[in-house]
Order: C-alpha cells, then structure tokens, then sequence
C-alpha cells in the first residue's frame, strides 16, 4: 500500500514535471517567457507590495482574531460567541470584491481600504478556528491545572493555548491562503500588489503581462503557506503536534 | 489532620436549590487513607472538592491541621494540596519533566532543585528517569500516565493528597498493580488522602477510613473492617454486598490468624520422638523442616501412630503453603483449591512460622459479633 501510494507519488510528480516542461517549450515558442521577464523589475516591486499588504492585513487579523477567539472560548462569553461568529461570518460569505467596494465607498481609494477589506475577509477562519481550538481542550486539563493551583491567565497560557494551537494554525493558514489568493483584487481600489500585471495584461490582452502577475500569485500562495505549515510545525509543542 | 466540619453544598438548579453534601462532618488523622464511598450522586466528589475550594462550600469549615483553609486564598492553598484525577489529566504540551514540575515552579522552586525532585519522583514509582523525564504523556501506557498524575500530584510534597478515583480508567489487572504500589509509596511518606471511590473492594483495600455518603449525607464513617462486620443501616449493608464477611478476609493477614507458633522437627528425627512432641504440645500434626527451618512436609498423628524409623521416611508432602503477608482472602482461596483445612505459613526468607486453620479464621473474623453481642 505505502509502496503503491510513493509509486503513484513519483508517477504524479513525473507527469506533472512533463507538463511543466511541454509548456515551458511551448511558452518558449511563442516567447511568452521573455515577455514575461520584461517585466522583471515590475514583479519585483508589485511581489513587495503584495507581501506587504498581506502582512499588514494578515498580522492585524491574527492580532486582533486570536485574542477574539481566545475572549469568546471564556465560558462566561460562550453564550454570544456563535452570534458573534455569524457577523464575522458576514466577511467571509460577502464576496471580497464586494468588501472591498464596500471598504472604498466608505475609505476611499489606495491601501488602507485594501488592507480593511482583506482582514474584514478572513477574520472570521482565524477566530472560528482559535474558538474551536479552545474549545478542544478537554474540560479536565483545566481542572487539573486549576486543582493544582495555577491561576487563571497561567492556565490560558500554560494548558489550554498550547493545546489549542495546532487548530489555531490551522485557521492563521487557511487565512493567510485567502490574503494572498485575492489581494491582486486590491489593485482595484488602487492598493496596488500583482494585481496591478494580472488586471492589466487583461485588459491590454497581453499574456505576458498577465502571467507576469499570476505566476507570482501562485508561487507566493504556495510559499506563504509552506512557510506557515513549517512555522506550525516547530511552534506547536510536541506533544500536541500530530506532526511530530 | 483533616477537619470537616458541617460541611453543606447547595446548588441553586432551576428546580429549586438541590443538597450535593448535607452537613458532613469528619475527622481524618495525619497519614490516614480515607475513602469516600457510594453511589454516583452521593456527594463524594463534592465533598472532595470542597477541601481544594474547586467547589466553594455553601456552609460549613474545613480545618487542615487544625487551620481553617478559609484564611487561605483558594490558590495558594491548592498548591499545598495534591490533586489527582480519574482522567489523569497530565499536560499533553508538556513533557513529564514539566508536568511534575507544574507546582514546585509556581511556587518558586528553582529549576535544578525542581529537576531534581522530578528525577527523585520518578525513580518512587519505579520509572526511569533517564528514559521518562523528556517524554510526552502521548508517549507513556494508562499505567505509565496514572503513576506520573500521582508523582504530580506529590512534586512539592504536600500533606494532603486528594485523589478523585484516580485508578478508575486502569484495566483491572494494572489497577491492582498500581494500587499496590501506591499502598506501598503511602507507606514510606505517610501522606494524608482523601480518596474517592465507587468500588467498596477498592475501598476495603485501601482506606483505613470508609466514609459511606448517601444523597449527600454522610452515613457511616469507620474503619472498613467495622463498616463490613456492622454496617451501621440497610443501605450499607445492601452497598457493602452480601459477600461483607469474605470481603473481611482481605483485611487481615495470615500472620494475624497464625497459632501460636507450633514445635517442628528435622528429617533426621525418629518418629518416637515426633510423637513424644505430639502429645507434649497437644498437636495432630508435626512440619518437618530443613536446617534452615524451611517447611519439607508434615507428619499426621493418625498416620504415624505404628509406624518407626524417621520422620523423613514417612512425611506427606505439603499442598501448599502461605506467606505471612498475604491477606486471608489469599489463604482461604488455596485451602479450597487444595481442599485442606489448615496450612503452614512461610515468612519472606520461607522459614516456617506456624499455621493458619480454617477454625482460626472463623474464630478471629467471628470475634467482633461476639464483642457487640450482635448476630449479623
């Protein structure tokens, strides 16, 4: 079984390698790659950009839905915590384009509504999933940790946080997926990132501008999520890690 | 020592407030095991829990050598509590070397006189430190986590321990195990436990005190030898079982039932003189032993009566034998599977030391009813 699964691994990855290397002919071919590397200084730029509105609106959306979720999971707030979730749940179900209209019409246009509309996005999978986190952590760690005389913040940073953390990084990551996928939207409302190549190879009808922008999307995407995946990997204690 | 003193939990539910624990009150002595016993329900957790303020009491005082733990703040007082729970509940994010050190660091030990503590803990309940103090409960047996809660509970060497059926998620073969070992750990420290339980063997074994608690009252506080010879009312005795008395047998040791040490001869005795003894000491049967004193077998006065030569020619092999430390349970278990009703007991070197006889028992269990003049 394990052999037949690392078989068809390798069958997949050497497919997928052929593939890559027939449209990389063909992309060759008909010079879609020098168009796109003429636009190797925009890249450069728009990628910085793009990390950086991902960064800022991402670090806010952990800084302010960690502490949210970890609030909500006290048993004196759990009774408004789902009504709470379903405004946030506004953010995620309101497509993000319409968020971020909705951010411009009220801010106007340039980085800050870009930046707003992409945490109102994806604040709720890290609160949701900080939330659940919690609530994972057996009610009897805590009566342990409170019959040994730890006192309440030491048992929320001591037992239950780092139980709860591995789902929580399942919710930073699923987030962070979101904020690179659809922060090119942000170029609409003048934020500025790879959207900037992608929309504008559109409307010019140039491939190569397009991909000049895309292809860094998708690579960014990848990145951003294996960074976060090894980031869980090693900050997730052992114990809790399944990983480990 | 631990007080309980008109110790009343209310809990305010929407149909009226409910009684968890009507006026208990108690008194158990320093290095005392005392186990709360009864049905789900009872109010046996509740009054557990009262002692560590995990459940503020609605009325009543509990005093821990003589202070009332109401002059403590619920915190710091826990922390001079042990604490263990059925499920355990070591820390998964924590290594058993950070789990046993939970309490000494919040009370400030520093870090190499905690490590120090947790090695030596470690070592108590025979796990090796070399191999355990880095590993995670993940990685440890049922067993393995039950025996790391209790050396948690126990980092910082508290007097009082109080345990919420600690060995009900063992399998019964490891939970005997552990409740040897623990029997054995409570020896040497001398702590005193609050226990709660629900199985009264568990209870006879382990409690020097029974607290029987009915629909949060308290209905009987002894000793487990007195709970079993004279349950106190219908519901102990229906609780305790019909089997009380052979549950008694678990409470006493062969070495309590033994006759007076009996005379014994060596192989190279002739039977006149086995006989000459016999008669001196009043005794049926003779143990014929080797220089050491270990039992070799045993020679019958009716079997011998005409014979001559030695007592090695003629002596029967014994069926079995029974330590000194084994409890009566043990003893009456092999004299019916061996079908005799008197066997010789052995110390832990094998020396011969007397014998233990089905009429004895009888007559030391029946003791007690003689003494209150009851027939139960």
């Amino acid at each position: 079984m394990a052999v037949r699964s690392v078989m068809s691994g390798r069958w997949r990855a050497a497919i997928a390698l052929a593939v890559a290397f027939f449209l990389g002919v063909v992309a060759q071919r008909g010079g879609l790659i020098d168009q796109i590397g003429k636009y190797r200084g925009d890249i450069v730029f728009l990628s910085r950009q793009h990390l950086e509105l991902v960064a800022i609106s991402g670090g806010l959306a952990i800084v302010v839905g960690v502490p949210l979720g970890l609030w909500l999971s006290r048993s004196s707030m759990r009774r408004y915590a789902e009504t709470i979730m379903q405004v946030l749940n506004l953010g995620s179900t309101i497509p993000t384009l319409a968020v971020l209209a909705l951010a411009m019409s009220l801010l106007g246009i340039g980085v800050v509504p870009a930046i707003f509309g992409l945490w109102v996005a994806s604040l709720l999978p890290i609160v949701r999933n900080t939330y659940a986190g919690m609530l994972g952590v057996p009610a009897h760690y805590v009566e342990a940790a409170t019959g040994m005389g730890m006192r309440p913040l030491q048992i929320l940073s001591g037992v239950e946080l780092p139980n709860a953390l591995y789902v929580t990084f399942a919710g930073i990551r699923t987030a962070l997926a979101i904020f690179v996928g659809t922060a090119p939207l942000a170029f609409l409302i003048g934020g500025g990132g790879l959207g900037e190549l992608i929309f504008t190879g559109i409307d010019l009808n140039e491939p190569g501008m397009m991909l000049a922008g895309a292809i860094p999307t998708a690579l960014l995407a990848v990145l951003v999520d294996f960074a976060v995946g090894a980031l869980a990997y090693w900050v997730v204690p052992r114990g809790v890690n399944p990983l480990r | 020592m631990i007080r309980l003193d008109n110790l009343t939990k209310a809990f305010a539910t929407p149909a009226g407030p409910v009684v968890a624990a009507d006026r208990v009150s108690m008194d158990v002595a320093d290095g005392e095991i005392c186990v709360l016993l009864g049905p789900s329900g009872c109010g046996k957790t509740t009054t557990l829990k009262m002692i560590n303020r995990l459940i503020e009491p609605t009325s009543g005082k509990i005093y821990i050598d003589g202070k009332d733990t109401d002059d403590y703040d619920p915190v710091e007082l826990r922390r001079t509590i042990g604490y263990v729970i059925q499920q355990i509940g070591l820390f998964p994010n924590m290594t058993v070397e950070q789990n046993i050190c939970v309490v000494p660091k919040l009370l400030g030990w520093d870090h190499e006189k905690a490590k120090r503590r947790a090695r030596e803990l470690l070592e108590t309940i025979n796990l090796d430190p070399a191999l355990f103090l880095a590993r995670y409960p993940k990685e440890l047996s049922g067993g393995q986590q039950q025996r790391v809660g209790v050396a948690r509970a126990l980092a910082a060497d508290p007097p009082v321990l109080l345990m919420d059926e600690p060995f009900g998620a063992i399998d019964p073969i490891n939970r005997e195990v552990i409740q040897d070992e623990f029997l054995k750990m409570h020896r040497r420290l001398k702590k005193t436990v609050m226990f709660v339980s629900h199985d009264i063997d568990e209870a006879v074994k382990m409690a020097d005190k029974v607290a029987i608690f009915r629909a949060g009252k308290l209905e009987q506080f002894a000793s487990p030898d007195q709970i079993l010879a004279h349950p106190a009312n219908t519901f102990i005795a229906d609780f305790v079982g019909s089997d009380r008395t052979l549950k008694r047998l678990r409470l006493v040791r062969v070495g309590d039932a033994l006759e007076p040490r009996a005379p014994t001869v060596v192989a190279s005795d002739p039977l006149e003189r086995v006989r000459e003894l016999m008669h001196e000491h009043g005794q049926k049967i003779m143990v014929v032993v080797d220089a050491l004193g270990r039992p070799q077998g045993y020679l019958d006065r009716d079997v011998v009566a005409n014979l001559s030569g030695s007592a090695a020619e003629h002596r029967a092999s014994l069926p079995a034998t029974v330590r000194v430390e084994d409890d009566l349970r043990t003893a009456v278990s092999r004299m019916f599977m061996h079908d005799v009703r008197w066997m010789a007991c052995i110390d832990r070197d094998g020396v011969f030391t007397g014998f233990v006889s089905q009429r004895g028992i009888t007559r030391l269990l029946g003791e007690t009813y003689r003494a209150s003049g009851g027939a139960h």
